[in-house]
């Protein structure tokens, strides 16, 4: 089984088009949403949901106004400022790590477990997909990730598929790092920007650190030709495969319109670009 | 003042309108890029970098000496970041979020404190406007203490304007928790709608005020209109695809260097939200240009 993850560093690539391009050319796989805090992959494929749970990322502390004595140690010992003078805990800034709690004489803090999003199974024209939201503005979106890219797993090992596009979150942190902790491969997707560029050169850093084999996409790449070649040679230097370029087109914008990837509903040169890049995927292979 | 550009969406826009903000608002404003994953303001205002300093978190050492295996550390850690096992105790210093907990609850006083780089904050100069930036370490997942360090380099005397991350989680609130008002930058599409809306809940939760910049205002469709109309929700500026932005913004150009006509629009944003929060009754903590 391949685990394929598609990021990008910069956000706004094109790692959800992608993702949704490839879901319409590939056969037997399980798609993965794991950008699970701004999620789009189902805005293309439509999913089904079969089965929805809950998600508990981790606590925070509340405090029992009738119990607490106002000594003050709690506000103490909190490293993240997170305990008002008037003895309210800030759910925004809360980590979560219990020492409040602990130190309490009067055990007047106690810690709940909210429920900071939701999981879903379902099944889309294209095959299964796992997909989850997390509430807006909260933490531990790494450990949603991970739950997402398990039951991929588990999912494409019962269905005995033997691939799993995964569309990973913009940045370098936390949920990128766990999208592609234990993966099997990366695409990159770029843009030929400065920043597209820069961006790259980060998460292929991060990337390289995990020994993560690594192919790379351009897309948007006659905005700056020059910068696309500057990529393309940059590919060849650190040993990732060059899939190609994909054109300004604003047929993917039409389609995404539509609810639709670009190569399920036109023939232009975005598609056509998008179908030789999952072309030489396969057989250049880097994965 | 304190104004935030975020987007949910990445790739909308954000650094765009952050430095072409900064630049038209002149030396009276400050920019600070808490984007620190990916951090790209400096590509387009190209800034004169005077000082860098290294930002750590606390981890904990432990004194194998004193240590006598008692194992309330494991206990009291929530992140798994010091574990008791068989006869020693281990500690996995990049799952550690700085709590202290492990320290003070130890028995035998045998924890210690030692430091976890997690990235640097520069400073500097582009012209004769104050620039901000953190940049994580590469492999460091833990964002928000970073973001964090910059925000303290806020210059209460001017208009500070902080580029925000991607997305709507913890990095996001972070960046935006105590800013007087946030620039939503968006664009017309399906994808810029769903990630408008959970980025306007995330940060609708903090009770900041928040106005939205529609970006390629003529690609997509209409929805993304109806919906900041329904939810009350202002729109500042509307720029729409223009190749010249997106070829300059290619090579490190500001948007108001690549279209100057928009100096204007910006400065007409800036107004938008002074008067916004004087409507409001909110005491500003500066604002005059």
């Amino acid at each position: 089984m391949r685990e394929v993850v598609i990021i990008s560093g910069k956000g706004g690539a094109g790692k959800t088009s992608l993702t949704a391009a490839f879901a319409v050319l590939a056969e037997n796989k399980v798609l993965a949403d794991c950008d699970v805090d701004a999620a789009d992959l189902h805005i293309l494929t439509d999913p089904k949901v079969k089965n929805r749970e809950d998600f508990i990322g981790g606590v925070k502390a509340v405090i029992d106004s009738e119990k607490c004595v106002q000594c003050g140690q709690c506000i103490d010992v909190c490293r993240f400022e997170s305990i008002s003078p008037d003895f309210n805990v800030s759910p925004f800034t809360c980590e979560g790590c219990g020492v409040c709690s602990h130190i309490c004489p009067e055990q007047a803090i106690e810690l709940v477990e909210p429920v900071n999003g939701r999981w879903f199974i379902s099944s889309t024209r294209f095959g299964p997909m796992v997909h989850a939201e997390l509430n807006p503005g909260e933490e531990n979106s790494g450990k949603l990730v991970a739950l997402v890219r398990n039951q991929a797993r588990v999912l494409a090992e019962q269905a005995g598929h033997d691939l799993i596009l995964v569309d990973g979150a913009p940045g370098i942190g936390c949920p990128v790092i766990s999208s592609i902790t234990g993966a099997d491969c990366v695409i990159i997707v770029t843009e030929p920007s400065l920043s597209g560029v820069h961006d790259m050169e980060r998460v292929l850093k991060l990337a390289k650190g995990f020994n993560l084999p690594i192919s790379i996409v351009v897309n948007k790449a006659d905005i700056n030709s020059e910068l696309t070649a500057k990529i393309e040679t940059f590919a060849k230097e650190v040993d990732a495969s060059f899939l190609g370029k994909i054109p300004y087109d604003p047929d993917v914008t039409r389609a995404m319109v539509q609810r639709r990837s670009v190569v399920e509903v036109y023939d232009g040169p975005a598609s056509a670009a998008i179908r030789e890049i999952w072309n030489n995927f396969n057989e250049q292979g880097n994965c | 003042m304190i104004i935030s550009v975020a987007s949910g969406k990445g790739g909308v826009g954000k650094t765009i309108i952050a430095t072409s903000l900064v630049a038209a608002l002149g030396d009276g404003s400050q920019l600070l890029d808490c984007d620190v994953e990916e951090p790209n303001c400096h590509l387009l205002v190209k800034p004169q970098i005077l000082t860098s300093e290294i930002i750590n978190i606390p981890v904990p050492l432990v004194d194998e000496e004193k240590c006598t295996v008692c194992g309330k550390c494991g206990e009291i850690c929530r992140f798994s970041a010091i574990v008791q096992i068989g006869k020693s105790v281990l500690t996995f210093p990049e799952m550690c979020h700085g709590c202290g907990g492990c320290m003070l609850i130890c028995p035998e006083k045998a924890i210690t404190e030692t430091e976890r780089e997690i990235g640097v904050v520069e400073t500097g100069f582009f012209g004769s406007i104050e620039f901000v930036q953190g940049r994580i370490r590469i492999g460091e997942a833990m964002a928000p203490p970073l973001i964090r360090a910059v925000k303290r380099k806020i210059n209460p005397n001017k208009i500070a304007v902080l580029d925000a991350p991607p997305g709507s989680s913890c990095p996001v609130v972070t960046t935006v928790l105590g800013s007087d008002y946030t620039i939503m930058v968006t664009e017309p599409t399906p994808f810029g709608l769903n990630d408008l809306r959970i980025a306007v809940e995330a940060i609708g939760n903090l009770g900041v005020r928040m106005g939205v910049v529609l970006n390629r205002s003529d690609i997509g469709d209409n929805a993304v209109r109806e919906y900041c109309e329904s939810n009350n929700l202002p729109i500042l500026a509307e720029i729409p695809h223009d190749r010249r932005i997106a070829e300059g913004y290619a090579v490190g150009a500001l948007l108001i260097e690549s279209a100057p006509e928009y100096r204007q629009t910006f400065l007409n944003i800036f107004s938008q939200i002074r008067q916004s929060l004087e409507n409001e009754g909110k005491e500003l903590r500066t604002g005059t240009l």
